[in-house]
Formats: C-alpha cells, sequence, structure tokens
C-alpha cells in the first residue's frame, strides 16, 4: 500500500466528516482537524525520506498506466512542497481554535480549511494537466469562501473581487489546456513533454506558455496582476491569511510555474535566455512596486499582503536566473517565506484578538504587554529581511549567489538593494505596534494555543536557518535537480519503478 | 393561499414520484446510457425544488431541510471518497475497481462504478438543492 494518494485523500475524507462532526461537538472539529494536519506533517516527512531512494515515485491512479489514466508523479521537489504545505496547515489549523470564536459556523471554517489543503496537496503531487486544474479549482473555490467568512462588507468585496482576478486565471489556464489537448492529445504533464520535445517549441506552444504565465502570474499576484491580495489576504481570518500568503499562492502560482516551464516545456536558460529575462523582469517589477506599495500602509495586514506580493518577486527572480543556485535559491526561498509570512500573519491574529484593530496609528505599546507575539513578529520579520543566521538569510544568499555564477552581477546587486524596502515597511510595524510608547486598555497576552504556533515556526526558522547545509543536502538539492533535470521527467515517469503492483 | 395555485399543485403531486423516479434510473443506469450520477442528481435535486415552489415553505421548514441537505451532501461525499479508499485498503491502488465487472451492459456489471455513480447521485442532488435554499434563504437574511 502506497501513502501517495493519502496526502490528498485524509484532508478529502476529513473535510466531508467535519460537518457530520460538527453536528456532535465542535471542540472535536478542532481535534479532529488538528490531528489530521499532524499526520499530514508526518507523512510529509516520509514522502522526503522516500524521494531520497527513488528520484521519482509514480502511483497510478486506480492501477491505468501513464498516458491513459491519472498518474500521481511524486518528486523531490513535490515532497519538498508537501512539507511546507503542512507545516503551515498544521500551526494555522493550532492556531484556529480560539482566533476562529469571532465567527459563527466554525465547523464550516475547518471543512474548507480541509479542501484548500487537499486542493494544494493535489497540485503539489498530480502528474496530470487536467487533475491540476481540478485541485487548483478545489483550493481557489474554497479559498474565496474562507476570504469571505466574516461575511461584512469588506470582506464580501475582497472575495469578489479575488474571484473575479482569480477566475480570469483559472479560466486561461482551462483554455490553454484545451488548445495544448487539441495540440498534443494527451493530458499526462509526461506525455505532453514528450510531444513538445519530438515538434519542437512552434510559435504555438510559445503561445500557450504566454496564457499559463498570465494565469499563473495572477495566482501568484506578480506585479502587475496583484491587485486582489492586498484586498484578500487581509480580509480572511488570521489563520487563513497565513495559509494563503504563506504557501497557497506559491503552489498556485509558483509551484505550477516552475514545473511547466522547467519540467514540461524544458526550457532553461540556455534555451530560451529571453523568457528567463522576462520572469527575471517580472520579478524585479514585483519587488519594487509592492516593496514601495507597502511603505505607505495604514493597515497591519495590508502591509503584509503587499510585502506577500514583493517577496513572491525574489521567488521569480531565483527561477530566472535558472542555474543550481539559483534555483535553489527560488526554493529555500519558498521555505524561508512560507515560515516568515505565516508567522507574520500570526501575529498579526493575535494583535487583532486581542485589540480589535488592524489600524497602525491606533496600536501602540504592545511590545511588553504581548511579548511573545512581538518577539515572534521580530523573528519572523528578521527572518523576512536577511539576518544571519535565521532561514531568509540563506535564502537570499542562493539567490545573490546564483546571480553571480550567471553572470548577472548587475542583479545581485539590486536584489541586495532592494532589501531596504522589506526592511524599511517592516520597520514600520514593529515601530509603531510593539516599540511605540502608549497605552492600550488592559491588553492580555495572546491565548496560549496561539502562542504555541507562534513559537512553534519561531522554532522552525530558527531550526532551518542553523541546519541549512543539511536542508540542502537532503531537501533544496535533490528539489532543484528535479526541476533541473528538464525533460528527463518523462522518462522518469514512464520508466520509472512503480510501487504498484 | 400559499405556493401555486391549485393546478399547479395538482399536476406537482402527480408528476413528483415520476420525476424523481427518472432521477433514480438515470443515476442507476449510469455506467450504461447517458447521464449518470450527476444528471440523476441534478433531476433528483429539481423534485424537491419544484414541491418548495409549488407548496412554498417556510422558515423554519427551510432551516430543518437545509440541515437534512447537508447531511447528505457530506454522506454522498464521503462514500465516494470511501469506495476510492477500499480500493486502497482492498487492493493496494486508489480507486481501483475491486469489485467483479460482470457482463457488460446489465445493470448490475462494470464493478465500483455504479455505487460511484450512487455516491455522486446524493452529492450532487443535496448540494443543489441547498444551493436553491441558501438563494431562497436570502429573504429572511435581508431581513434579519
Amino acid at each position: 500500500m502506497s501513502i501517495i494518494p493519502l496526502y490528498f485523500a485524509i484532508p478529502l475524507i476529513t473535510a466531508f466528516a467535519i460537518p457530520l462532526l460538527g453536528k456532535i461537538s465542535k471542540t472535536l472539529v478542532w481535534i479532529v482537524a488538528t490531528v489530521v494536519s499532524f499526520v499530514l506533517f508526518i507523512l510529509a516527512l516520509y514522502g522526503i525520506a522516500l524521494t531520497q531512494e527513488t528520484s521519482m515515485i509514480v502511483y497510478r491512479m486506480g492501477n491505468w498506466p501513464p498516458p491513459l489514466g491519472i498518474v500521481m508523479a511524486f518528486d523531490s521537489f513535490s515532497a519538498f512542497m508537501v512539507l511546507v504545505i503542512s507545516i503551515i496547515v498544521f500551526s494555522g489549523c493550532f492556531f484556529s481554535l480560539r482566533y476562529i470564536g469571532h465567527f459563527t459556523g466554525q465547523w464550516k471554517f475547518y471543512t474548507l480549511y480541509m479542501l484548500i489543503t487537499a486542493g494544494m496537496m493535489g497540485i503539489a503531487i498530480t502528474g496530470d494537466l487536467f487533475n491540476m486544474f481540478v485541485f487548483l479549482e478545489i483550493a481557489a473555490i474554497s479559498s474565496y469562501c474562507l476570504v469571505a467568512f466574516g461575511v461584512d462588507a469588506e470582506e464580501l468585496e475582497a472575495s469578489f473581487k479575488y474571484m473575479v482576478m482569480g477566475e480570469i486565471g483559472g479560466l486561461t489556464f482551462l483554455l490553454a489546456i484545451a488548445l495544448l489537448y487539441a495540440k498534443t492529445s494527451t493530458l499526462n504533464l509526461a506525455d505532453i513533454s514528450n510531444t513538445i520535445s519530438s515538434i519542437g517549441m512552434t510559435p504555438f506552444f510559445w503561445t500557450i506558455l504566454g496564457m499559463l504565465l498570465f494565469a499563473f502570474s495572477i495566482k501568484a499576484a506578480l506585479v502587475p496582476f496583484h491587485t486582489w491580495l492586498p484586498d484578500a489576504h487581509p480580509a480572511a481570518p488570521a489563520p487563513v491569511s497565513s495559509l494563503l500568503s504563506g504557501i497557497f499562492i506559491k503552489v498556485l502560482g509558483i509551484y505550477t510555474t516552475a514545473r511547466i516551464v522547467f519540467n514540461i516545456f524544458g526550457l532553461n536558460r540556455a534555451n530560451a535566455p529571453v523568457f528567463f529575462n522576462i520572469l527575471i523582469g517580472i520579478g524585479l517589477l514585483s519587488i519594487a512596486w509592492a516593496g514601495l506599495s507597502a511603505l505607505n500602509q495604514k493597515d497591519y495586514k495590508r502591509l503584509l499582503g503587499y510585502s506577500t506580493v514583493s517577496q513572491i518577486g525574489y521567488i521569480m527572480v531565483g527561477f530566472g536566473i535558472g542555474n543550481y543556485y539559483g534555483v535553489a535559491g527560488a526554493i529555500f526561498y519558498i521555505l524561508a517565506h512560507a515560515l516568515g509570512k505565516g508567522l507574520l500573519f500570526l501575529t498579526s491574529g493575535s494583535v487583532v484578538h486581542r485589540t480589535g484593530t488592524r489600524d497602525l496609528d491606533k496600536l501602540a505599546g504592545l511590545g511588553e504587554a504581548m511579548s511573545t507575539t512581538a518577539w515572534s513578529y521580530r523573528f519572523g520579520a528578521l527572518s523576512l529581511i536577511g539576518l544571519p543566521p535565521l532561514v531568509g538569510f540563506f535564502a537570499k544568499l542562493f539567490i545573490v549567489l546564483g546571480a553571480i555564477k550567471a553572470g548577472l552581477l548587475w542583479l545581485a546587486i539590486i536584489a541586495i538593494g532592494l532589501s531596504v524596502l522589506t526592511l524599511s515597511y517592516l520597520l514600520k510595524i514593529e515601530n509603531s505596534v510593539f516599540m511605540k510608547k502608549g497605552k492600550m486598555a488592559d491588553i492580555k497576552k495572546a491565548p496560549f494555543s496561539m502562542r504555541i504556533a507562534m513559537v512553534f515556526l519561531v522554532i522552525l526558522v530558527l531550526l532551518t536557518g542553523l541546519g541549512f547545509q543539511t536542508l540542502m543536502d537532503f531537501l533544496i538539492g535533490p528539489a532543484a535537480n528535479a526541476l533541473l533535470r528538464g525533460v528527463e521527467y518523462a522518462q522518469l515517469v514512464f520508466g520509472s519503478f512503480s510501487l504498484n503492483f | 393561499m400559499k405556493g401555486m395555485s391549485l393546478i399547479v399543485k395538482t399536476i406537482t403531486n402527480i408528476m413528483i414520484g415520476f420525476i424523481f423516479l427518472y432521477g433514480v434510473y438515470i443515476i442507476l443506469h449510469g455506467h450504461l446510457t447517458p447521464g449518470g450520477g450527476f444528471a440523476g442528481g441534478v433531476i433528483v435535486a429539481g423534485v424537491f425544488v419544484l414541491r418548495y415552489l409549488a407548496f412554498g415553505g417556510s422558515k423554519a421548514g427551510e432551516k430543518k431541510s437545509s440541515i437534512t441537505a447537508s447531511v447528505f451532501e457530506s454522506v454522498g461525499a464521503l462514500l465516494f471518497v470511501i469506495i476510492a479508499l477500499l480500493g486502497l485498503l482492498i487492493a493496494g491502488v486508489f480507486f481501483f475497481n475491486f469489485l467483479p465487472k460482470g457482463t457488460p451492459l446489465y445493470l448490475l456489471s462494470a464493478g465500483i462504478i455504479p455505487f460511484c455513480n450512487i455516491a455522486i447521485g446524493i452529492k450532487v442532488g443535496a448540494g443543489l438543492f441547498s444551493i436553491f435554499l441558501a438563494l431562497a434563504a436570502f429573504k429572511y437574511i435581508m431581513e434579519d
């Protein structure tokens, strides 16, 4: 028995069981959801161990062989994404216990939360293009509902805007799939890759690649398609903001882009320099534009939303550099940003939980009143800024190293220089919320479960930073190699050892 | 008078059983004829919508039906995932068709596919009806 289908089957079955369990007890729902997310975390660690032995595990759904049936292609990059998803889902789930008390229909929250998890897990491990679209829509539709979970005017407006933009992206993806299917007569990613290798990159395929890049840029909120994110992510409940900013946009936008560009279309810096320069250009534009916008914000979570857009730009620059260090840096950045930004949104949750406001002008003096939250914020922020020995430093280091190795010295200098933007907008929150002297009437410490969730992420930020060499060897390096082996992906899917019998 | 005219009510009363039966027929013959779980589920949901439109509803009744509908929706989805997981437990492959396939074109054939269709039928029927109820309950939400 293989564990690969369990990654999305367990959250799915939990999601559908929760409405029934919710009729018995609300605490039971939270316990089940937390235990399930912890089980997913353990399974993800086991998945990492599996990919150390074989570089690609192919799972045939219903035992149909690859071009006919749907396959799950589980390689090191998938294992890495699954691990990051499960970490953020677990901490968010733990955090939700007290936070979600603000809302009605609490068990519905966990149904949607588990559906979003199932969707993301599915995207990360599927080896079929249409299957990817279905999981993408499962995750996206659940996220529209979760953004609107508070059903106030602000949340509904944000959700509607997000839904319109997101569906433009989703439907463009569907159109691209239809065109690709018309040309290649297959939906299997490996088979598409084989067909493209034999035909060559014709203008038709370039058009499709452009459509896919457009669709995924909307999902990843890259400038100029980012306008929904600063509305949607702050409007969601804090654990969901943490999930959406931490990992959701990376799975739906970045993972899909990287997988399709490197493994399916088989592009690399040598055979498509213009395309990779475009990726770098989009990335730099995102970093600068969203970073400058973040400086102007007066809302705790909205500032973090813009910061997310800006940080996603770094990941795109890393993939755009396209050599081993660049790609490894981008993958490292996915981890660093997931931990850091997940943590920052959780601190915003506990601040909102205790004070009831997100306005930076009204918040003051929380550094002493909520010391755990304040220190969690500092660790998360310092990691994102890139202070050694936290994880964000090594992520940035590898991207810069990749730029220098690729002969793009100007890019390395700009990437380091733009970190000043990150520093200045994150200091703005530190300054006005935690450092500024001021009195807010009787603020208590954050509830215990929230502190546990934040401390869990702080420990991970520290540990992943200190143990970066081990991470490089066992997690990031294999994941980068999985992307950089290009169209060899197809041979591995068709010819690899299969766990089925 | 609550609901629609007497003519509509009478005809609804006569037709409702046939429509429901037709929906069930479409679900059960999903592996043999066009249609299947989704199409049959829509027809079954149509029965409840028709009944609601013809006879009118009350706030309390709507709340009760929406709870029942959500239970059935969860059960349908759970059934589908459990069938898929049974394949994993029995034959070691997710979604494996572990039942005997039978003779083609007979009602009892195609292994797990009829059962998947039934699960989808329950899920879609209950789901569409709860969407309808949510739209109908909108007026109460606006009044509150």
